[in-house]
């Protein structure tokens, strides 16, 4: 039991690399998810052919091929030096873009183009009715489905395992392998994610109920 | 800026949606502090019109002017143009996220640039103008139906238009807060704010209207005064229209 002592806060401090990983593919993920939903309904036809294409890559690969395909592949092939960290980073962002996409386009589509309109009615260009008039709206309506791409980034980044990235699960292994004693730790890990799916979901709740539209209920 | 300067010019418009000729060759000017009312069945274009004018659709042939300057044809800023057209659409389309307040002041802010003091204070005026001065603070979603449209009317006339388009205001309303809205309307009348109005409220034609056009097949079948239109027509289509309309009229009013 003394071991676990000492091998219980290594693997605590993998939370910190898992959340490094969340909010950075969550992170980049959010600008591509919103750039390319953008594009998939105000774009050209090229535009959005090009977009469905990228979607459809990133959603029906999985994600430990990505992972493989870009950091042994892509990247050393395209000349980039990116350690474990990084690019499972990149990777985690540019799949959750292909998700992310979705859930704003979605939302912004459940808007209708009649708030789009009533802004060009007003002179405005459909940059500035996009930016100020329909973004902020389809944001709020997104929020449920974006705590869901929480949750799922959160339990897909222990994937980065497989290249070594020291998160909570490759800490946990090491731990396992090293004290012959498995279940504990993880179990530990388990509680781990438990208490940061929970904590996410905690986070974008409070967001959705503070930012919510007085006197319109269910729909934003 | 005398009376009897043209406001809006059209000439020849036509538009096809589909294989629907939905505006089939449409002229007409509208003066300064003139009101034109346009009526006619569903289907019949106007709603079309009026989009066409600001192009909010893009017209397959004519022309328009506003203030002598062409609009059409990429002539010019489109952008520009609409900021001197105020449009009243049939659902309100306030922006759902906005206070009351903020529904009419942020086109000040991001379009007319003014800053945001002024242009608060300028809201507020006009939505006083609606005599919705107390809702300010109000989303759209607490509004009743004619607040909302009276909101989107103070929204129109904060730009100062050099014209108002209103595409039938009160059709989307509660019978009984159609009212609110036509006074509203009809006070601006008085004021000689340039307006083209798409309506079947008739009472509102008869009391402020210079002239009404009625649309039939993408066409203006017949324009003349509210009168002689609504109660002389030659046009057994018209006559139709307006004798439904007037039938139903009364029942509303008893």
């Amino acid at each position: 039991m003394a071991a676990f002592a000492e091998f219980l806060p290594y693997i605590l401090s993998g939370v910190v690399w898992t959340l490094g990983l969340v909010a950075g593919g969550i992170g980049i993920g959010f600008v591509i998810g919103l750039l390319m939903s953008i594009g998939q309904i105000y774009g050209g036809e090229d535009i959005k052919a090009i977009l469905h294409a990228y979607v459809w890559f990133f959603r029906s690969i999985p994600l430990i091929v990505l992972l493989f395909l870009f950091y042994f592949g892509v990247f050393p092939a395209t000349g980039f030096k990116l350690d474990p960290l990084a690019c499972s980073i990149v990777v985690l962002g540019l799949r959750s873009g292909a998700y992310q996409s979705q859930i704003f386009r979605g939302a912004i589509l459940s808007l209708g183009d009649t708030q789009l309109l009533a802004a060009r009615a007003l002179g405005m260009s459909k940059l500035r009715g996009i930016f100020h008039i329909v973004l902020p709206q389809a944001l709020r309506i997104s929020l449920p489905g974006w705590s869901n791409e929480y949750a799922t980034m959160i339990k897909d980044s222990a994937i980065t395992f497989t290249l070594g990235v020291l998160e909570i699960l490759t800490r946990t292994r090491y731990v396992a392998m090293a004290t012959h004693q498995p279940l504990i730790p993880y179990f530990f890990a388990g509680g781990l994610f438990i208490v940061l799916t929970y904590a996410g979901s905690k986070i974008v709740n409070t967001v959705y109920e503070r930012t919510k539209i007085p006197g319109l209920v269910g729909r934003l | 800026m005398a009376d009897g300067e043209v406001v809006l010019k059209v000439e020849d418009l036509e538009k096809t949606y589909a294989g629907n000729k939905v505006l089939n060759g449409v002229s007409f000017e509208i003066d300064r502090g003139q009101i034109k009312v346009i009526c006619g069945p569903s289907g019949s274009g106007k709603s079309t019109l009026l989009r066409c004018l600001n192009l909010l659709t893009h017209p397959d042939k004519g022309r328009v002017w506003l203030e002598g300057k062409e609009i059409t044809h990429e002539v010019g800023d489109v952008n520009k143009a609409r900021q001197k057209i105020g449009f009243v659409f049939q659902e309100f389309n306030l922006f759902n996220h906005l206070t009351a307040l903020k529904n009419v002041s942020i086109a000040l802010e991001i379009v007319k640039k003014m800053k945001k003091d002024e242009a608060r204070d300028l809201a507020l005026k006009e939505l006083g103008r609606v005599n919705l001065a107390d809702d300010a603070h109000k989303y759209p979603a607490e509004l009743s139906g004619g607040q909302k449209q009276r909101v989107a009317i103070a929204r129109a006339l904060a730009m100062n238009p050099v014209i108002m388009f209103y595409d039938e205001p009160t059709s989307a309303l509660d019978p009984h807060l159609i009212g609110e809205v036509l006074d509203v309307m009809k006070k601006l009348a008085q004021e000689k704010l340039t307006s083209l109005v798409v309506t079947h409220e008739i009472g509102f034609a008869r009391s402020v209207a210079d002239e009404i056009m009625f649309m039939g097949d993408g066409k203006i079948l017949e324009r003349g005064p509210p009168n002689q239109v609504i109660e002389n027509s030659k046009h057994e289509v018209v006559q139709k229209f307006f004798k439904r309309i007037n039938e139903l009229y009364r029942r509303n009013e008893a």
